[in-house]
C-alpha cells in the first residue's frame, strides 16, 4: 500500500487507533484493540501533529522549527508511508 | 529518523496489560472456557471501589491496555462506571464479551463512557451449533449486537475458539466475520487448559483438521489483507518448541480474578503452591514487584533441566507453566511441547490417541461437560467428578 504524499494533503488518525503520551514509557504510543506500539521520539513528534487539520507541509515546517531548522522532510515522508501502511492514518476527505 | 519500534520487554517488566475478570457469572456454558474449573469457589466479587483502586494503581505502573472480561462482564451493573473511570485514567479499554446481556442502549452508554473496543465471541457459524456449544440461544442476538457494534463505529474483534466440533466450519466462520465487517478476527484452537482440559477428548482438533484450517485461514488472510486482520493462533501441541507463554511470567500481563486474587496469567489459578495475593490486602506495586507468586517463574532462575542449560531458554522461557503442570504434574518442568522434555513423547502419544479415536461414533457421542456453576461445584467439592 502506498500513498502519494503531496504537501497540501491533510492527514488524520484512523478512529480505531489512539495516539497518546505515556509517562511511564517516556514515549508516544499507538493503541489499538489489545495492542500497543511504542513510537520513537521522532515518530511521536509526527504522529502527535496528525490531527485532521495540519497539512503535510505544516507538519514538516513545524518539526523542522522544533529541531532547529533541520532537513526532516524525507524522514517524515518515509515515516508517513510506514504509518499509512500500518493503517494508522488516512487522508482527510 | 528512526521509525517505529515494537514494544520491547527488556529488563524492567511492567504490567502493561491488565485483565479485569469482573465476574465468573456467565449466561453461556462453553465447554472450553478458560476460567478455572473450580470457579464456584470464587465468591465475594470485588466492589466498584476496589476495581477503581486497582485500575488507578496499575495505571500508575504503566498499564495501558485494560480488558474487561469474565465470565460475562456485562453482568456487572457498574460496568459503565468502570469504563468511564478507566478511560479517564488513560487506558485503552477493551470489552471482551459474549454479547449476551447487551442491547443498543448499553452500546450507546459504553460509547459515552469512552469504551474503545468491543470483542464478541461466537461459538460457530450457524445457529444450531453456536447455541449448543454456548448452551444458550444466543446466535441471533450476537449477530444483531455485532451489527450494532459496527453501527456505533467501534473497532470490532470477533473471537472464535476452534475445536473438533466446529473447525470444519472455518470457511463459513470467516465468511460470517466478513459479513459482520469485523476489523480483527481471532481464531484460536482449544488447548489443554481450564474447562477444555476436562473435555479435551471431545474437543481437540485432529492434525488433519488443523492443517486444513490453517490453509483456509491463510487464504482468507491474503484475500482480506488491508480490510480485516485475521489472527490464527496455531496450537503448539504438534510443535517441537513451546511458545513464550504470556510473553513471560510476570512480564506484561496482570490478571485480577473476580475475588481480587492477582495472577500472572488467567489460567494460573490451577497451579499448586501459589499464594494468590489479593488486591484487598496488597497494592499492585507490591504484588507485581515483590510478591512470591509474581517472582516464582519470572526470568530463568527457577528452571531445572532440560531448560536450565538450554541455549534457547530466553526465547521461550520454558513455555507454559500451566501446560507443564497439567501434563507432567510439576509446574517447574519444561513445557512438554518441547522435544527436549522427557514428557514430550507422552504428549504426542496423547494427541495421537485422540487423533485415532476421533470420528469414532461412540467416542464422539460422549457428553461434553459444560461450564456452569453446578458442574464447577461438583469439581470443587469432589475434585474427581464424573461427567454430568
Amino acid at each position: 500500500m502506498s500513498i502519494e504524499l503531496k504537501n497540501e494533503i491533510i492527514l488524520e488518525i484512523i478512529p480505531t487507533f489512539r495516539v497518546q503520551w505515556e509517562e511511564v514509557q517516556n514515549c508516544h504510543v499507538v493503541l489499538y484493540p489489545e495492542g500497543m506500539v511504542k513510537l520513537s521520539q521522532s515518530a511521536g513528534e509526527i504522529m502527535k501533529r496528525i490531527n485532521g487539520k495540519k497539512s503535510i507541509i505544516d507538519i514538516i515546517t513545524d518539526i523542522s522549527i522544533t529541531f532547529d531548522g533541520a532537513d526532516v522532510k524525507e524522514d517524515i515522508l518515509n515515516f508517513l508511508e510506514v504509518a499509512y501502511g500500518n493503517g494508522w492514518i488516512r487522508i482527510k476527505q | 529518523m528512526a521509525t517505529v519500534g515494537l514494544e520491547s520487554n527488556s529488563n524492567q517488566s511492567k504490567p502493561l496489560w491488565l485483565l479485569a475478570e469482573l465476574t465468573y457469572r456467565c449466561p453461556l456454558q462453553c465447554p472450553y472456557c478458560s476460567n478455572p474449573v473450580e470457579m464456584a469457589k470464587y465468591k465475594n466479587e470485588l466492589t466498584t471501589e476496589d476495581w477503581i483502586r486497582v485500575m488507578q494503581q496499575a495505571r500508575k505502573m504503566g498499564a495501558t491496555q485494560l480488558g474487561f472480561s469474565g465470565g460475562e462482564p456485562l453482568v456487572r451493573k457498574d460496568l459503565e462506571d468502570l469504563i468511564k473511570e478507566a478511560r479517564r485514567l488513560g487506558y485503552y479499554t477493551n470489552l471482551i464479551t459474549s454479547g449476551v446481556g447487551m442491547d443498543e442502549a448499553r452500546i450507546v452508554a459504553f460509547k459515552e463512557a469512552g469504551l474503545d473496543h468491543i470483542q464478541i465471541s461466537f461459538q460457530a457459524s450457524n445457529e444450531e451449533l453456536n447455541n449448543y456449544i454456548g448452551g444458550s440461544k444466543s446466535f441471533q442476538h450476537k449477530y444483531e449486537m455485532a451489527r450494532l457494534v459496527k453501527k456505533y463505529e467501534y473497532p470490532m474483534v470477533l473471537n472464535i475458539v476452534l475445536h473438533r466440533k466446529n473447525v470444519h466450519q472455518i470457511k463459513d466462520i470467516l465468511d460470517m466475520t466478513i459479513d459482520l465487517n469485523a476489523d480483527y478476527v481471532e481464531l484460536a484452537s482449544t488447548q489443554y487448559y481450564g474447562w477444555s482440559r476436562i473435555n479435551i477428548d471431545q474437543l481437540l482438533p485432529t492434525k488433519e483438521q488443523l492443517e486444513n484450517a490453517e490453509l483456509v485461514a491463510r487464504e482468507y488472510q491474503e484475500k482480506m489483507k488491508d480490510k480485516m486482520k485475521i489472527i490464527y493462533v496455531i496450537p503448539d501441541y504438534f510443535e517441537n518448541r513451546p511458545k513464550k507463554c504470556m510473553n513471560g511470567w510476570g512480564n506484561i500481563f496482570l490478571t485480577i480474578a473476580p475475588d481480587g486474587s492477582a495472577l500472572p496469567c488467567h489460567a494460573a489459578g490451577q497451579l499448586p503452591g501459589l499464594e494468590f495475593p489479593n488486591v484487598r490486602d496488597h497494592g499492585i506495586e507490591w504484588i507485581w514487584d515483590e510478591s512470591p507468586d509474581f517472582n516464582k517463574f519470572r526470568g530463568t532462575s527457577w528452571m531445572k533441566e532440560p531448560c536450565k542449560s538450554c541455549d534457547e531458554k530466553h526465547k521461550d522461557l520454558g513455555g507454559c507453566r500451566c501446560q507443564a503442570y497439567m501434563l507432567t504434574g510439576d509446574a517447574t518442568n519444561a513445557d512438554p511441547v518441547c522435544d527436549k522434555s522427557p514428557h514430550h513423547e507422552a504428549l504426542h502419544n496423547d494427541v495421537k490417541r485422540i487423533d485415532k479415536l476421533s470420528g469414532n461414533k461412540d467416542f464422539e457421542s460422549k457428553p461434553l461437560i459444560f461450564r456452569n456453576m453446578k458442574n464447577s461445584k461438583n469439581f470443587t467439592d469432589k475434585k474427581t467428578a464424573e461427567p454430568i
